[in-house]
């Protein structure tokens, strides 16, 4: 039994669930709090990786990153290595599949702080970063770690994008989503059921964590 | 002292009021949307006008032709917010201690002890806002607006939603702030009972600009015009027309409520102008035999207070009767005296 995809999956998840966190709960506050030309096509971008069709999406990627693109050259010339068909391409894919629902999630709490508490923080001198870090974060904990929860099964499940961008090989770039899709196809049913199960428990239970922390 | 003479423009509404407030009182008064709040909100730096100026204490928070406006953070307003904004995730003596931030460690200590000693909240410092009482709200909430030494109170419908006990212990803990404290205070409500009880000053907001302003005892003497009349309540105010003027005993004769009476001394009418007046109901008398100045009534409904009785005969007649002599009267036919001495003309506009 070869446990390999699992741990990369969930390495993969983790570090797109971390990086979408960071840059999700910024962009969320910028769309909440400021006025700014193009804020409506920012929105429309951050929606469309939860529209798009993954492979689409995965062959934007490779425009962008791939081996001959702008950005791909620069990070071969700083790391000795092409970006594509690595760990850290897919996550790349899972934290844009990850980041709409956290900025969704986030600017929507965010909006519905009552304007008073952030008025009061004003007034009582709290600068914008304190009073964001002091008041308005932990006001909107929960339903932003609901949302955190429900990133990261999305980013533990995608196929698509990273099949696309970060390929199919085992020991390297295999996650558990594209093992499974291997397994089914090489009649290794064995390997198959274990890895839908786990994924499954897995899933389930980070979709019950998120709703409880909904509820309250 | 406070300075403030500030426009700014909604569509379909348009805040412009000029005002100064020293230490003390000052009541803005008025219905819904006159734009109380806004004066308040512009003032603390939470709404930006669209031109004017205003001036704390020798600093400029605000001045539309200069391009000068301070953030809320360098305003040193307090702010007393209508729901409190205690933020719920932090514990009372934290709500204090965060408004506190700018100062050294032990320093910030020291005044947070002080103000929660102060407010009678020392026990109740641990808790968080939802396991307290309204009334440990409403003083906490005062008390952190006081931390920082601001150079102004503002308090924003503060009584609103409370029940009576609750609003007399507010007007008491105000009542002292105002003589503790050297700082103007702002309160801002629609209340007529709050605005006699606390304000040194009321400034009368109607759509929104300011309309009349003066101390309780003179706006209770003479309201000036039939809109302030009204909006402070409690008036009865009549339509009358001028029939003689008799400048040389000062009085004159009206037609009033169908029929001819004696008036007060009216300056610039002239006989057949149609003019507006006013009355309180503790200074009309119900009688019981018909005579001078006296009207027939019929009882509508009465009101029981502990002192008096408020008897309503429709036709604003509207008469506050002591309780003793209420129970002397109820029995027999009504007449309502009306004392021409306390009849005062009013503006049928108010005066802007």
């Amino acid at each position: 039994m070869d446990w390999f995809p699992l741990w990369l999956s969930l390495k993969v998840a983790a570090s797109a669930t971390a990086i979408s966190l960071v840059a999700g709960i910024w962009l969320a506050w910028v769309l909440a709090n400021r006025q700014f030309a193009g804020k409506n096509l920012v929105d429309a971008l951050t929606t469309l990786p939860l529209a798009l069709p993954p492979t689409v999406l995965g062959y934007y990627l490779l425009v962008v990153i791939g081996r001959s693109s702008w950005l791909g050259k620069a990070w071969e010339a700083a790391t000795g290595s092409p970006l594509v068909f690595t760990w850290k391409a897919a996550v790349i894919a899972s934290t844009l599949h990850a980041i709409p629902l956290l900025v969704k999630s986030s600017r929507a709490a965010l909006e519905n702080v009552d304007k008073a508490y952030e008025r009061a923080g004003r007034s009582l001198g709290a600068s914008e970063w304190r009073l964001f870090w002091r008041v308005s974060l932990p006001l909107v904990r929960k339903p932003v770690a609901a949302a955190t929860a429900l990133a990261f099964a999305r980013s533990l499940g995608d196929f698509g994008a990273t099949l696309m961008v970060a390929g199919d090989i085992p020991g390297r770039t295999q996650t558990a989503a594209i093992a499974i899709y291997d397994a089914v196809e090489s009649g290794n049913t064995l390997l198959a059921r274990t890895l839908v199960i786990v994924i499954s428990i897995v899933t389930a239970a980070i979709v019950y964590l998120a709703n409880r922390l909904e509820e309250r | 002292m406070i300075k403030v003479s500030i426009v700014k423009r909604y569509p379909g509404f348009r805040l412009e009021v000029a005002f100064e407030a020293a230490p003390g009182v000052t009541v803005l008064y008025g219905p819904s949307g006159a734009g109380k709040s806004l004066t308040l909100d512009s003032i603390a730096g939470f709404v930006l006008p669209d031109s004017g100026r205003i001036l704390l204490d020798d600093r400029i928070l605000f001045d539309g032709a200069a391009n000068v406006n301070l953030p809320p953070q360098k305003r040193t307003c307090g702010y007393v917010f209508q729901s409190y904004a205690l933020f719920p995730h932090m514990t009372l003596r934290d709500n204090l201690a965060f408004a506190g931030d700018g100062l050294p460690r032990l320093e910030r200590h020291r005044r947070t002890a002080e103000h929660l000693d102060r407010f009678k909240l020392t026990e109740v410092a641990a808790k968080y806002p939802h396991e307290l009482s309204g009334g440990q709200k409403q003083r906490g909430s005062i008390a952190r607006a006081l931390i920082a030494d601001p150079r102004i109170l503002l308090l924003d419908e503060p009584a609103r939603g409370l029940d009576i006990a609750l609003r007399t212990d507010l007007h008491d803990l105000i009542r002292e702030l105002r003589s503790s404290l050297k700082v103007p205070i702002i309160l801002v409500t629609h209340d007529p009972e709050e605005c006699f009880a606390l304000g040194d000053r009321i400034l009368i907001y109607e759509a929104g600009k300011i309309i009349h302003t003066g101390s309780p005892t003179d706006l209770l003497a003479n309201p000036g015009s039939v809109p302030v009349a009204r909006l402070l309540g409690g008036f009865n105010i009549y339509d009358a027309e001028v029939i003689a003027l008799d400048p040389a005993r000062q009085t004159s004769r009206l037609r009033m409520l169908g029929q001819e009476m004696d008036g007060p001394h009216l300056k610039g009418c002239f006989r057949g102008d149609r003019i507006a007046l006013c009355i309180r109901p503790e200074e009309l008398r119900v009688v019981a035999l018909p005579g001078d100045n006296r009207v027939r009534a019929d009882l509508r409904r009465t009101v029981d207070r502990t002192q008096w009785v408020r008897a309503d005969f429709g036709n604003e007649l509207v008469v506050d009767v002591p309780r003793d002599a209420w129970n002397g009267l109820k029995e027999s036919a009504m007449w309502v005296e009306i004392p021409a001495g306390n009849l005062r003309q009013l503006n049928k506009e108010s005066a802007t």
